[in-house]
């Protein structure tokens, strides 16, 4: 008897669609593999994941109320409180699970608007060369000069403070920085064989750029792209830490770090010691996962 | 080398130029005005009228430009809309002691790191190596203000080993001085540890695998003759950059380290500003730490020129 069945693998290994995708998808699985084989990788990602599904299910999963319980203020860690309780006698536990949800929003955003603006700048810029390139390198320059938190502290308090402002200027001060990578990137790109190959077809400058040449400088702007989040967490939970960030009765980690500090000294370590350790966790995660694509795409 | 310090000090002014340009820009950006900024939402328009024409900011914005420029060019920065005195003089003293704390902080970490950087390059990929980047990427990626809250709790309150707040008695000798900013130039060395320490191991493997060293191997020289004589001097010059580069974010970390150990120096007085919508203080403050960034760069370009002969005879050439 012959066995007719078709398996999903024979189907795949098959000579069945354009071998171009083919060869992507198994260069793409080889990626995953070599990350899946990091344990840096692997333990940032189960952080970072704790943290959206906190923020995601917020005060469905918290033990208590967030906001609204008010017990007996500054209590000690206890079975009760696992995290004891703030100075309003908050459970400190479930606003340091809700307190994910600001930042993994802000953050994110603040990073993609960065890097988005960033990489259209270090396009243009390795590209075309000539006075385009030398006007705009010599701004990069000057905004590479600028002290992030301290600019941060100025458009903050020229613009107002709110979320929106928040990761517009954080976007900003991280566009030119992301534009020198890929900058960097394409100009070792341009001189490469496929470039002249697509400009003797007769092709146009933007089709190169946005086609041939992005594609190949994927692998740092990916990088970058995390590299920038976790900067950006740094960012905004130091804005938030200085009252510029994140605004009561958000319970967002940098700003109950700020509101509960000044009692350290008096022996109530509890309610800073958390959400400092949450914001710890959060940023070491994130740049274990850079480290990790790093050294995988750009071996 | 006087050609290549002229060319490198053109473009740091141009630099310093963009800079005032760019700073100028924020403080403009909205259609803001200044004075309402100041007084608030509820403030009567008359207030408001009368207080921007004192400050200037009613002038058209090419005039208050000119103005921002001449400024600079003078370092005559105007004066506080709190305290009514010159801005320069206020921040100058404010850096003075920051740069204690922040010199501290490098005096600490620039050892350190470029031993641990440079060891574990002579260990690469071994486990020592890899702990080392593991260690250097979870230190450089924490805030300043959260290893210091962490040390505080642990240190200063759970042992009560150093003084949790960092300004000394008044008058205090060096040691005690030394003892009170121990623990925030400690939060601080820690966040640049990762930096340097990732740039003097990437030097270092770098240079090992040239062939000059594989020459100094075979003629037989010791591991750590190479390692004196030809491996340091040339992958410590990427280590010299950054560390160039980290003096201009040092004083921006340091504002929520000096906010946590109630120190006064450039982060009270910038955060004072912002408090108080004190814009003159904070214009000034950023185009300062925005000159000592460029300093620092500049000498950091020097000093690489000295150790490498290459840049400083292709400059000439």
């Amino acid at each position: 008897m012959i066995d007719v069945t078709v398996t999903p693998e024979s189907i795949a290994a098959g000579p069945v669609g354009p071998t171009q995708t083919s060869e992507r998808s198994v260069a793409r699985r080889e990626t995953i593999k070599l990350l899946l084989r990091r344990p840096a990788f692997i333990i940032g990602n189960i952080i970072v994941i704790g943290w959206i599904i906190c923020a995601v299910l917020g005060t469905r999963i918290t033990p208590y109320d967030p906001f609204n319980d008010f017990g007996v203020g500054h209590q000690p860690p206890s079975a009760e409180h696992l995290f004891g309780t703030d100075r309003l006698g908050r459970d400190v536990l479930s606003r340091v699970m809700v307190g994910a949800r600001d930042v993994l929003i802000i953050a994110p955003l603040a990073a993609l608007f960065g890097v988005v603006a960033g990489t259209t700048l270090g396009l243009i810029m390795g590209f075309y060369r000539g006075a385009v390139d030398d006007v705009l390198s010599r701004i990069v320059e000057a905004f590479l000069a600028l002290p992030v938190i301290l600019v941060a502290l100025l458009a903050l308090v020229v613009l107002g403070t709110s979320p929106i402002v928040v990761i517009f200027v954080v976007g900003i001060l991280f566009t030119p920085i992301v534009a020198r990578t890929v900058r960097s990137a394409v100009l070792s790109e341009r001189q490469l064989d496929y470039v002249t190959a697509a400009r003797l077809r007769g092709e146009s400058g933007w089709f190169i750029l946005s086609r041939e040449i992005f594609p190949n400088v994927l692998g740092p702007t990916v990088v970058e792209m995390t590299v920038r989040f976790g900067y950006a967490i740094f960012t905004v939970a130091t804005l938030s830490f200085l009252g510029v960030g994140l605004q009561p009765p958000s319970p967002d980690w940098g700003l109950s770090v700020s509101e509960e500090y000044s009692n350290m000294i008096g022996g109530i370590w509890w309610s800073t010691l958390f959400p400092a350790l949450a914001i710890a966790s959060t940023v070491v995660a994130v740049n274990l996962i850079a480290d990790s694509l790093q050294s995988v795409l750009n071996e | 080398m006087t050609r290549y310090f002229s060319r490198r000090l053109v473009l740091s002014l141009i630099t310093l130029w963009l800079l005032a340009t760019i700073v100028f820009v924020i403080t403009n950006m909205l259609p803001s005005d200044v004075a309402r900024t100041i007084l608030g939402p509820f403030a009567p328009q008359e207030s408001v009228d009368a207080l921007n024409q004192r400050l200037g900011t009613d002038r058209p914005l090419i005039v208050q430009y000119v103005d921002q420029i001449r400024k600079l060019v003078t370092l005559d920065f105007g004066d506080s809309f709190v305290s009514q005195r010159a801005v320069l003089p206020q921040i100058l003293d404010a850096v003075g002691r920051s740069a204690k704390l922040a010199g501290l902080a490098l005096l600490i970490t620039i050892p350190i790191s470029i031993a641990a950087g440079v060891f574990a390059a002579t260990r690469r990929d071994r486990k020592i190596d890899r702990g080392i980047v593991l260690l250097g990427v979870t230190s450089s990626s924490i805030p300043e203000f959260i290893t210091g809250t962490i040390l505080v709790v642990v240190v200063g309150v759970q042992l009560k080993l150093l003084p949790v707040l960092a300004t000394p008695p008044p008058n205090a000798d060096v040691p005690t001085q030394i003892r009170y900013l121990l623990m925030p130039a400690v939060a601080m060395a820690i966040v640049y540890f990762g930096y340097i320490a990732r740039m003097a191991r990437a030097g270092t493997i770098e240079v090992l695998g040239s062939d000059y060293i594989r020459t100094a191997t075979m003629k037989g020289l010791s591991t750590t003759q190479t390692m004196r004589r030809h491996v340091l001097r040339n992958a410590l010059i990427p280590t010299v950059a950054v560390i160039a580069v980290q003096i201009g974010y040092l004083f921006g970390g340091i504002i929520a380290v000096e906010k946590i150990f109630n120190y006064n120096g450039m982060g009270a007085t910038m955060l004072f500003a912002a408090q108080h919508k004190d814009l003159p203080m904070l214009t000034a403050g950023v185009i300062v730490i925005g000159i000592v960034y460029m300093v620092a760069t500049l000498g950091a370009d020097m000093i690489t020129a000295w150790m490498n002969p290459r840049i400083r005879l292709d400059a000439d050439r």
